[in-house]
């Protein structure tokens, strides 16, 4: 029970990080070129690890799935990155971004990690403008900044709608740099499919090569997972087609802990579902809050007519419309955090009040905004958002209120590091949204991009060098060792396993089945009963996935089908970890909402007595329960309240 | 040099290829300058002294053969850069294009090979007589480009072929002109549409001006 | 909806492609393109053919892999949209639906529709960056740029990286795919030091790769997703030869420096 050592520095909080940067062991550059570093994933924290690893001299390897590193999922975020650079001198500091970060994740991050994130955050921005960002500027050449969700101040740095497109090619072009020298090699179409591990140490991976179909051994003195996170659990998700869980998962049976699986962000404003053949959702802006005001009919005989076409939505009278968030949250309205925000529209939608042709949207209205702006206004703040919309949907914004519905957007939890950011496998680092560490059991908007880069910049170049201090001596390795043979011989039989089953579905109809699962019972609202029967219907479904899932083609070949075949087994085992998780926490925070455990007036009720720590996941066997580890989390800079937003 | 050049840079082609052009843009007009004579009813007096000047002026002696290179030269890459460009795309589509937006730019190496097997045509008719290669008509004088020209339109099937060219060399040049500007980097929000328009204006009326010629000789004289 | 594709297929790289027609029927017109080949290969997987191989990741036009040369355009018949975002009511009931990979020698077809776009990287590894290692720089605010710059800057750093300005050049030219890195980088103060460098060392990579030559048609800007404009290439051109002419008489090599 209490393996878990975080290895937090001692000291006052804000003092930690340069302290531990004071003592930690270094490697003399002459030693670094002899040290391999794999990566795998190519985001925001792999690339800038790749890249910043790459530049102080070690031997770096890079893997992507995608065709470039340059489109890792990263690509997708819009709003903006978070520092704490206090430019508009409203009052931010170091101190104020953490508090934040650490309130806005509902007291379940860790104090160290977080004031860290907050400490290197203004260097990101500093790094990322030298890089060539074209970050949004002021007339006066300085740079802008645009508030976010969770903040009192204006601390969002962004370039457009496309901010992590930007900083993403930021990190990319420094590695691209780092390839060009010879310090990082570059895989592209390559998918991790285990974890090497020799005398408990991880030493490397075995990958296949998406082209040839190959299984490929590669060996390293330390390897980095950031392949980010596991939203697609969900089958429907904001995350690309390809995001998986796949390399998190097998780096969790070769020992590695999960912590708090059951953190899941919904994102309140997507467009919503339209029918069966829908293959991802689409985020529109949390921006869009600012001046769009979120409603539903009052009447049940509008909801009726409008599902009818028999009426439009603007000629429902003002006195028939319920603008929920404002009337339960008078103070912060439309402007309440994702997770609220979220909660709420289910619930209406639940209670039957629900638009659109499923009756699972609601309306984000621009009317009064418009009355009051002019049009042009709000075209010049959101046209770009608009047009995406009007192509997705075919309706005239402007004209008709949106319809947009939750949707699951990034997962909190991940593999459990400690200060190193390194799992409980020795030298397995994991960054970004792969790890649980600095989220807690919310994340702001704008906190992602800072966390991702926050890892490969600043923090992995340090803990990494620490860790590989006492490995100058140990030579590269070679791929033929017993260990590489073995984990080969696992992937290649769970492969020829997955074709051996010809049955008769394809893998997508039980990643949908997965989906639909997960949504109803693991989704927005969480009980008991609902995680108890996930449980047992995801097995039922994995059993069946077992006897009937077909897959086409050969190994040896191009094979979508085969790659998918792989991840949804994985996610299947994970979707069943989540609602272990879901279930063991009996408490409502943040993400996470037990219906159980709510205020008399639904608002999510937290449990500090009993769940104020990390649940750290232990695999125990495939026919075992895993064994749950808990990691207490100690506030001794921030004072615990109660989130309020009423 | 053709193998030498095949190695030259895409860019420094194209820069090269687009400085030839607008050199043989400008040649254009003082060649229909001169051509423009042929219309002043006084016999070719006029004309002939236009050509007295350009065949005896030494300036005009280096210049006429820079003005070879330039042909050659614009020739020569145009060449290249199609080869180049086919190889750059060993299997074509099924459908084609659709979505060119300057649809004279598809065309340049056709309407380029017509222009020049006309210049052939041309340098038979003109440039190679005066060299003494080719020997002039009967009774007709090696530098009395007048009376060529008089009896070149006088063959009402010359001069529609004739016409028709500048067609042709409209088509070419309406693209070549805004062309090499954007190939030399010479854009600007300002003053490209600007730029446009001259090119439009040109490529129309220095046909035009060309083909007026043998409609005189038709239709008046 | 039901519509007849004219698909190309494609065992690997080295064998002979051709075109396959199939029939899709029931396909709802809220869908999008690549829905619609979700729906089609699930047809073809439960009959138990291979399924058509295509290329897409974020289905949010953003993350640039999607391709599909269709009906004789890039991203189909939609301006500004990527495959992804391309939806089925572009199309009639009924249509012929030609699907074609990007066509180009630099480009080469991995399977199907699927092609291999790591030239793209070569080029940009080439010199599309600004040599800086981490740490040890400056506050973000200590380079003022103007916000006239930082904009143009933005609109060609706003390139995805598709191909679909090399598939709709009749030269497979990227041109405009670099010359947006080209301008993004040296429109930036940070990027000037070594412009004269990058562009020439990013040109020679771009031809050594296979990709042909511009001819200013201008169908690159008309079919990118992101309307990158072809002033870029003006850019570009102009710099390239401010640094030819500039340079000192040595090669440029591709490369970090």
């Amino acid at each position: 029970m209490t393996k878990l050592n975080s290895k937090i520095p001692q000291g006052p909080v804000a003092t930690k990080w340069s302290s531990y940067k004071d003592h930690i062991a270094l490697v003399n550059p002459a030693n670094k070129r002899k040290l391999d570093i794999i990566v795998v994933g190519t985001g925001l924290a792999g690339a800038s690890a790749a890249a910043s690893l790459g530049a102080l001299g070690f031997k770096v390897k890079a893997f992507c799935y995608q065709d470039s590193p340059r489109r890792a999922h990263s690509i997708a975020a819009q709003g903006g990155i978070n520092a704490s650079k206090n430019y508009q001198n409203d009052g931010d500091s170091v101190y104020r971004l953490f508090y934040d970060t650490i309130k806005g994740g509902d007291y379940r991050a860790r104090e160290g990690n977080v004031y860290r994130l907050a400490e290197v955050s203004g260097a990101i921005i500093d790094q990322s403008v030298a890089l060539g960002v074209p970050f949004a500027r002021e007339y006066g050449g300085l740079l802008d900044n645009r508030s976010f969700g969770g903040a009192q101040v204006s601390r969002t740095f962004y370039a457009r709608g496309q901010t992590g497109q930007q900083l993403l090619l930021g990190a990319y072009s420094a590695m691209a740099r780092q390839v060009s020298l010879g310090n990082v090699e570059s895989f592209i179409r390559h998918e991790m499919l285990d974890v090497v591990l020799v005398d408990g140490r991880a030493r490397g991976i075995i990958a296949r090569n998406l082209v040839t179909g190959e299984i490929e051994r590669h060996s390293a003195h330390a390897v980095v997972l950031a392949t980010g996170g596991y939203g697609n659990v969900f089958f429907l998700s904001t995350n690309a087609m390809g995001s998986n869980a796949t390399a998190l998962w097998k780096a969790y049976k070769k020992g590695a802990f999960f912590g708090n699986p059951c953190f899941t962000q919904i994102h309140p404003t997507c467009i919503p579902v339209h029918g069966d053949f829908q293959s991802k959702l689409t985020l529109m802006s949390e921006s869009l809050r600012n001046d769009g005001r979120i409603w539903v009919p009052k009447r049940k005989e509008d909801v009726e007519a409008l599902r009818h076409n028999k009426i439009k939505p603007k000629d429902i009278a003002e006195e028939n419309r319920d603008y929920y968030l404002e009337r339960r949250y008078p103070a912060f309205g439309n402007l309440v955090p994702r997770d609220v925000a979220s909660r709420a529209a289910k619930e209406r939608c639940d209670a039957g009040f629900g638009v659109g042709e499923t009756g699972l949207a609601v309306y984000l209205d621009f009317a009064d905004s418009i009355k009051r702006l002019g049009r042009n206004v709000i075209e010049e703040r959101y046209g770009n958002l608009f047009q995406m919309y009007q192509k997705i949907v075919d309706e005239n914004p402007y004209e008709n209120p949106m319809m947009i519905y939750p949707a699951v957007h990034y997962t909190m939890g991940g593999l459990w590091v400690d200060y190193d950011l390194m799992s409980t496998v020795p030298g397995l680092f994991v960054a970004g949204e792969a790890n649980f560490s600095d989220h807690g059991a919310n994340r702001l908007g704008a906190s992602a991009l800072m966390q991702g880069l926050a890892d490969g910049y600043f923090v992995l170049p340090y803990t990494m060098q620490n860790y590989l201090a006492d490995q100058i001596n140990v030579p590269r390795f070679k791929t033929d060792l017993p260990e590489f043979e073995e984990a080969e011989k696992q992937v290649k039989s769970r492969l020829q396993k997955l074709f051996d089953v010809k049955g008769s579905k394809p893998v997508d109809h039980f990643h949908r089945q997965l989906g639909k699962i997960m949504w109803e019972y693991v989704g927005m609202a969480r009980n008991k009963e609902g995680l108890q029967k996930a449980i047992t219907m995801i097995r039922e479904l994995r059993a069946e996935f077992w006897k009937d899932v077909k897959i086409t083609g050969e190994t040896n070949e191009v094979n979508p089908e085969l790659e998918k075949a792989g991840r949804v087994a994985d996610f299947m085992e994970l979707g069943e970890l989540m609602a272990m998780d879901a279930l063991n926490r009996e408490e409502s925070c943040g993400g996470h909402f037990r219906e159980e455990y709510q205020t008399p007036e639904g608002e999510a009720l937290r449990n500090d007595e009993d769940f104020m720590y990390v649940a750290a996941w232990e695999y125990k066997g495939d026919d075992k329960e895993p064994a749950l580890n808990k990691e207490t989390l100690e506030y001794e800079a921030i004072e615990v309240k109660q989130r309020n937003y009423k | 040099m053709g193998n030498k050049l095949f190695f030259y840079s895409s860019i420094t082609k194209k820069i090269v290829m687009a400085l030839a052009g607008l050199f043989l843009i400008s040649f254009l007009v003082v060649h229909l300058g001169i051509n423009l004579l042929l219309l002043s009813d006084d016999g070719g007096a006029a004309f002939m002294v236009g050509v007295e000047f350009m065949t005896t002026n030494p300036l005009v002696k280096i210049m006429e053969y820079v003005l070879l290179g330039g042909f050659a030269i614009h020739i020569l890459i145009g060449v290249i850069i199609q080869i180049q460009n086919w190889m750059a795309r060993p299997v074509r589509y099924k459908v084609e294009g659709y979505s060119h937006l300057s649809f004279f730019s598809k065309y340049m190496i056709h309407t380029g090979a017509i222009i020049f097997i006309f210049l052939c045509i041309h340098f038979t008719n003109f440039y190679f007589v005066k060299l003494g290669i080719v020997s002039p008509p009967e009774g007709v004088g090696k530098e009395d480009f007048y009376q060529m020209a008089t009896l070149l339109f006088a063959d009402r099937f010359y001069a529609i072929l004739y016409i028709v060219l500048m067609i042709f060399l409209g088509f070419h040049l309406h693209h070549a002109f805004q062309s090499a500007f954007q190939t030399l980097g010479l854009n600007h929000t300002k003053y490209t549409p600007f730029i446009k328009t001259v090119g439009t204006i040109y490529s129309i009326l220095v046909p035009l001006g060309f083909a007026s010629i043998p409609l005189v000789f038709i239709f008046i004289r | 909806m039901d519509f007849t594709l004219k698909i190309w297929r494609q065992k690997n790289a080295k064998a002979k492609g051709k075109f396959v027609t199939y029939k899709v029927t029931g396909i709802s017109e809220s869908s999008s393109f690549l829905e619609m080949l979700d729906v089609f290969n699930d047809q073809l997987v439960t009959k138990g053919e291979d399924p058509v191989v295509f290329d897409h990741d974020c289905r949010e036009g953003i993350c640039g892999t999607c391709s599909l040369y269709i009906n004789g355009r890039p991203h189909g018949p939609d301006d500004a949209v990527t495959t992804c975002q391309l939806h089925m009511r572009k199309f009639k009931d009924g249509d012929t639906i030609v699907i074609e990979p990007w066509r180009s020698k630099a480009f080469p077809v991995i399977r199907d529709l699927m092609v291999d776009r790591q030239a793209f990287d070569k080029i940009i590894q080439a010199g599309g960056f600004i040599s800086v290692n981490t740490g040890g720089i400056p506050d973000a605010n200590a380079i003022l740029i103007p916000k006239a710059d930082a904009d143009s800057s933005m609109d060609a750093a706003a390139c995805i990286g598709c191909g679909a300005c090399v598939a709709a050049c009749k030269n497979a030219s990227a041109m405009l795919f670099v010359a947006a890195k080209v301008s993004h980088l040296a429109l930036l103060p940070q990027g000037k030091a070594e412009a004269s460098r990058r562009v020439q060392a990013m040109v020679a990579k771009m031809d050594e790769l296979g990709f042909g030559s511009c001819t200013n048609t201008g169908a690159c800007e008309a079919e990118c997703p992101k309307q990158i404009s072809i002033d870029n290439i003006a850019r570009m051109n102009r710099e390239f030869l401010g640094a030819k002419m500039g340079s000192q008489k040595k090669k440029v090599v591709a490369g970090g420096f």
